[in-house]
């Protein structure tokens, strides 16, 4: 039983995500391969190969690959896979891009974001927004997968010299092109690999009270998150969101501040070790899951409490 | 050119779930059903570019038991064109209804798919990547912009950095997300209007498509319930409990 992941990387080092997928695979056992695929790739297949527990690294550097285009990657994997038992991906944006496409190629069903291994061929996902967990059993020869990242520890074990085997790249399908990113600039860490999250509702009123929980966020070195309801209204822009249809989060600490607590809410932060719930609606359904919940006004509460943590910092 | 939009029928997004107490999946019976959300995203779209003349006829497809007709319906009386109902009552897969839409896209010959990101039952996030994959076509999943020139479709999808342009050649597939538009509500007229559209009725064996299902389901179970803590009075008695008591900051 031999297992591919495809990695998430930006081109020099391999971000968090890839290393919950890594976790996925030694979990269904044997050993692992890691595909890094993008163009001027190099040195995070160098990052790769240092990472203690994968058997070899695959290096598909072309510029057919560049953006992760899924109608490229997914032939890529189409060519690859059959050397494999389970092909996994990170239930990123580009995992769930290209994954089932690759699926489909296959004539195999993919068991999407999935959240538990029990066996080889058996896995837990989360259905309904995570108001239910299902166990599912795959009957086809490959596996495809995508794996939700906080249910797998994103832990880098150091000291591995994994051989990088270059892969030759397969001819591109014109089909698509890039054209543009507008990506959100941040200081801050990524919402999905942050310890700690501040997330602001529709409570919020608009996108110029968001300042309140960045300076928050600043002094808890923490990700800025929303609801989705706050990207509804036009707070702050969707990668904000934290939810069902938005990032799944499982911070040490998350403060919810203004948010109502709606289930496709609650399905993207409830796997939070600590929650923390800020809102005027004692009845909120936030105070549900929250470990310490804080009724009031959250334009006094947040400066107060703001002000508190830049005393226990200095 | 002719667009076609698919839509689900799943359980309404305010209704609170159930798990049947024999973990073989959830509760349906007696609860209310409503178009998949980001499918009525999906025919909204659809209906505004038939509205800009870039579009000139919608055909809105279901698959299930005879109620899906209801979803489709609503498609039509948002203003979609006809239906087409694939009655089956076997538990369909993405797999299998991209194999069944794949085969009605032959039939029909349409320049532009829509279908929603994902189902929010099942929540897999596949069955239009799939779809793509299976037509040799281009996707531009999560969408939050679509602009049709000439033969190229211009999608900016939601990533998880931010937004991403993609050009794909027509034909095309999409997938909504959120953000692409706020879909309209049926009016009277409308709704009345839509009764009159038709709606082809196929089974899968008609269209020569296979859909047992790849997945088994062992269990459906409930996710562990997280209690509620306790309600602090003063932004200190927060800190002192998050330093001393959780010990997170």
């Amino acid at each position: 039983m031999v297992q591919l992941v495809l990695a998430e990387h930006d081109g020099d080092s391999i971000k968090p995500a890839t290393l919950s997928a890594l976790a996925a695979a030694h979990a269904i056992g044997g050993d692992v391969h890691l595909l890094i695929a993008g163009k001027d790739c190099g040195a995070a297949a160098d990052a790769a190969a240092k990472l203690g527990d994968v058997a070899k690294v695959l290096l598909a550097d072309a510029a057919a690959y560049d953006h992760m285009l899924a109608e490229e990657i997914a032939n890529l994997l189409l060519k690859l896979a059959p050397a494999y038992s389970h092909v996994l991906a990170p239930a990123t944006t580009n995992g769930k891009n290209i994954m089932p496409r690759v699926a489909a190629l296959l004539d195999v069903a993919p068991i999407s974001d999935i959240a538990g291994v029990v066996s080889p061929d058996t896995f837990v996902r989360p259905i309904y927004a995570g108001n239910a967990l299902a166990t599912v059993q795959s009957k086809d020869a490959i596996k495809i997968i995508t794996v939700r990242g906080t249910a797998f520890p994103a832990e880098a074990k150091e000291g591995g010299h994994a051989p990088i085997e270059r892969v030759v790249a397969t001819a591109t399908t014109g089909l698509s092109h890039f054209v543009s990113a507008e990506l959100t600039r941040s200081e801050r860490p990524e919402l999905t690999s942050a310890r700690v999250v501040v997330s602001g509702g529709r409570g919020m009123q608009n996108g110029e009270n968001f300042k309140l929980l960045e300076s928050l966020a600043d002094k808890l070195g923490a990700a800025v998150g929303a609801s989705r309801a706050a990207v509804d209204a036009g707070f702050v822009p969707n990668d904000y969101q934290v939810g069902q249809t938005g990032k799944i989060v499982a911070p040490d600490l998350y403060i919810a501040v203004g948010i109502s607590g709606a289930i496709q809410h609650l399905a993207g932060m409830k796997d939070s070790k600590v929650i923390v719930a800020i809102n005027k609606d004692e009845e909120a359904p936030i105070f549900q899951v929250a470990d310490y919940g804080l009724v009031g006004d959250l334009f006094k509460i947040v400066p107060a409490l703001d002000a508190e943590l830049a005393k226990l910092k200095r | 050119m002719k667009l076609l939009v698919a839509v689900k029928r799943v359980i309404d997004y305010n209704v609170k779930i159930r798990v049947k107490s024999d973990h073989t999946g959830v509760e349906t019976a007696n609860v209310k059903m409503s178009m998949n959300p980001f499918d009525e995203i999906g025919v909204e779209e659809a209906v505004r570019l038939k509205e800009a003349g870039v579009a000139t006829e919608i055909v809105a497809v279901s698959m299930g038991p005879a109620p899906v007709q209801e979803t489709i319906r609503t498609a039509l009386a948002m203003g979609a064109d006809r239906g087409i109902h694939v009655e089956t009552d076997v538990e369909l897969q993405p797999l299998a209804v991209a194999k069944l839409l794949k085969a009605i896209a032959e039939k029909e010959q349409p320049q532009l798919i829509i279908l929603g990101k994902q189902a929010i039952d099942d929540d897999s996030n596949a069955t239009g990547q799939m779809l793509a994959a299976l037509l040799g076509w281009p996707q531009g999943t999560f969408a939050s912009k679509l602009k049709i020139e000439g033969d190229t479709a211009l999608v900016t999808r939601e990533v998880d950095g931010g937004l991403e342009t993609e050009a794909l050649k027509l034909p095309a597939l999409i997938t909504t997300d959120l953000r692409l538009n706020e879909p309209r509500y049926a009016s009277l007229p409308n709704i009345m209007k839509a009764k009159k559209k038709t709606i082809a009725k196929l089974t899968a064996g008609e269209l020569g498509i296979d859909v047992t299902p790849h997945l088994t389901v062992l269990k459906v179970e409930e996710p562990p319930k997280r209690q509620a803590g306790v309600k602090v009075k003063t932004v200190e008695e927060l800190i002192d409990k998050l330093r001393n008591e959780a010990r997170v900051i």
